[in-house]
């Protein structure tokens, strides 16, 4: 009797795990994008019934998990480098799902808008600008009253797609700071206090008068925080927005959509922004994955770089311009399970 | 009568307890007991077993970063990695002048605790009541500490950096030593408390009746008594401040520069690992960091095995 109920058990277990198989993904990555993502497979759960289950461990965690193959798909801030592609047992795609920016945020008397040239940011973050009332800022802030402060730099201690992002464009205007300090989620800071997340560097900004740093768009906007207007390769001071930032990937996108696009050519863009992306193997068939679990992985994706972008902008997020989605739809149509495509 | 009845009582009961043993053969009563040893022997053996594999599981993962760096990982302060250098001396500075500062700090509190609970007011309301405020000082989560830290001692140190004329960062060296201070003021007030609390009446009321006055008698009767239990609590507490993450990661600054002065922005092993494993992925960064988790393990377990050696000694010299 007792056997007869374990066995039922099992297969009462095992039934409802087949079927939950493909109603059920797993993925884990970046933070950057988390308040979207829980919108977005929300909504898309109350859609289609299909539970996605998106741990925020960082870009870094989302890429080791992928590379061992524990999760359906990762989320990454910045894009795999053709080194951490090499490890894995298989090509590994990406696919871009919104895009982020990257402000300078700062702290002083009346907090008035000010306009910040690429040139100034690096010797900011170098440490050879250390007043605010420094020749170089005032030339171009006629109009703001730059008190004679010191400058006290913020900057991230924990490893992050902002720092990424940030220094990949110091080092994108600056050669100095490309040979010195480089572009990287962690850097060998020249000066400055770290501290760890968005809203640890806002805070700090926020108790240290003359303190600026660099923070997301989304969480500078729904912080009321201000933030400098930037100029962009065009020369043109632009202000940090969700439209500015879409225009800023308004570019020829490679076909593989592995693209940073700080110091971006388009004329109104936005020069700090970025993409984030979400990444799978191309080949699905693998760890005895079903085909119906790969479809359900494919068609989530579609549906995320459609109507999904829909969900982006009362978030703060900016949209996929129509290009990054065009080579989306490629990449995704490339995907396959044993060798022959996923979608039609 | 009634004697009679009693002592029959309790020789019937005695006989039941023989009765019971006896009923039971010699064999199972040997195999349950052996099942015993043998789930006590496992468990302890197991523990062992823990640390081994937590140990050999930190050595293997940090073997690409001894290769790359090699012995330089210790003496080098350059942290960078973009260009791959890793250099932990930093750290390892970052994290003993943190600790041993909180030490320094928190001595004198904690020991004027210990000394009032456990030899001046040992009941009453006042006593009762610091005493929970001390064991609940204990509980609280260290991110509660950090945040404390970083709205009320950071705006403090940092009015305190304006008058000194110092760069006025707030956060640093200081402002960690004093929370660590606060945290591992718990762990030695009341291990301090009950060591002193446990010195012989005998001893003290001889030095009383010698005419010591009461200073006299603490300073050489319990104190010297208590010394060898002091020094474990302080050094459980060195532990925990080596340690800690949470709180010291939001307020030291997170600059991966040597220290200047004990107000410069620094770091500890445990907050740079807090701060850089997530998002690591190259494979030479993540196993220097799990370098900088072997060194914190190896640093803590030399300093427990000093205070061990020190503790002996101390009670051999009695």
């Amino acid at each position: 009797m007792k056997k007869i109920l374990i066995l039922a058990m099992c297969i009462m277990i095992m039934g409802f795990s087949s079927q939950s198989l493909a109603k059920e993904l797993l993925g884990a990555g970046a933070t950057f994008p988390y308040p979207y993502y829980s919108k977005l497979f929300d909504s898309y759960k109350n859609k289609t019934g299909v539970k996605i289950n998106y741990q925020a461990i960082g870009s870094g965690g989302g890429i080791r998990q992928l590379l061992k193959k524990t999760v359906d798909f990762g989320g990454t801030d910045a894009y795999m480098k053709d080194k951490d592609l090499q490890k894995a047992e298989g090509p590994i795609v990406h696919i871009p799902t919104c895009l982020g920016a990257v402000v300078m945020t700062y702290n002083l008397p009346g907090n008035p808008t000010l306009k910040l040239s690429s040139d100034i940011i690096v010797d900011i973050f170098f440490g050879k600008i250390n007043k605010w009332n420094d020749k170089r800022i005032a030339a171009i802030n006629p109009k703001a009253q730059l008190p004679d402060m010191n400058i006290v730099v913020v900057h991230r201690s924990d490893g992050s797609g902002t720092t990424f992002i940030f220094s990949d464009y110091l080092s994108k205007v600056s050669t100095q700071w490309k040979e010195k300090v480089g572009a990287g989620k962690s850097l060998n800071w020249p000066c400055g206090l770290g501290a760890k997340g968005n809203p640890g560097v806002a805070g700090l900004i926020k108790q240290v008068p003359g303190s600026v740093g660099y923070v997301e768009l989304i969480y500078a906007m729904s912080n009321k925080m201000p933030y400098a207007d930037i100029n962009n390769r065009a020369g043109v001071f632009v202000t940090p927005s969700i439209e500015s930032v879409s225009l800023a990937a308004n570019i020829d996108l490679p076909d593989d959509t592995r693209v940073t696009i700080t110091d971006t050519d388009a004329k109104a863009g936005y020069p700090i922004s970025g993409f984030t992306w979400l990444i799978l193997y191309k080949e699905q068939n693998y760890n005895g994955r079903t085909r119906a679990k790969a479809e359900t992985l494919l068609n989530m994706l579609w549906w995320v770089i459609h109507e999904g972008q829909e969900l982006a902008v009362p978030l703060h997020y900016a949209p996929l311009p129509k290009e990054a989605v065009a080579k989306a739809e490629i990449i995704l149509k490339s995907v396959t399970y044993n060798g022959k495509p996923i979608l039609k | 009568m009634a004697e009679t009845a009693a002592s029959d009582k309790t020789a019937g009961a005695r006989s039941d307890v023989t009765k019971y043993f006896q009923s039971k053969t010699p064999k199972s009563s040997v195999a349950s007991d052996s099942l015993f040893k043998a789930l006590l022997y496992g468990s302890a053996v197991l523990m062992l077993l823990l640390l081994g594999g937590i140990i050999i599981t930190l050595l293997v993962e940090s073997i690409p970063a001894i290769k790359a760096t090699g012995f330089s990982f210790f003496t080098e302060t350059v942290w960078d990695p973009v260009f791959q250098e890793y250099g932990a001396l930093a750290f390892l500075v970052g994290t003993l002048l943190t600790s041993f500062l909180a030490l320094a700090i928190s001595i004198p509190f904690s020991l004027a605790i210990a000394l009032y609970l456990g030899e001046y007011f040992r009941e009453g309301a006042f006593s009762a009541l610091l005493k929970s405020a001390v064991e609940l000082l204990a509980g609280i989560p260290s991110v509660i500490f950090g945040f404390w830290a970083l709205f009320v001692l950071v705006p403090l140190v940092r009015s305190i950096e304006i008058q000194l004329g110092v760069v006025p960062y707030g956060v640093g060296i200081l402002t960690a030593s004093l929370i660590l201070a606060v945290m591992i003021i718990p762990y030695s007030a009341s291990i301090g408390s009950d060591v002193i609390s446990l010195v012989p009446a005998e001893l003290k009321e001889a030095a009383l009746s010698l005419g010591a006055t009461r200073y006299e008698m603490i300073k050489k009767v319990v104190l010297p008594y208590a010394r060898s239990g002091l020094c474990a609590g302080t050094l459980l507490s060195l532990g925990r401040a080596i340690g800690e993450t949470m709180a010291v990661t939001m307020v030291i600054g997170n600059s991966n520069m040597m220290p200047k002065n004990i107000f410069s922005p620094s770091n500890t092993m445990a907050s740079i690992i807090a701060n850089e494993f997530a998002e690591a992925t190259d494979t030479v960064h993540v196993s220097s960091l799990i370098e900088v988790g072997l060194l914190l393990l190896i640093v803590t377990l030399i300093i427990n095995l000093l205070g061990s050696y020190i503790i002996k000694k101390m009670t051999l010299e009695q």
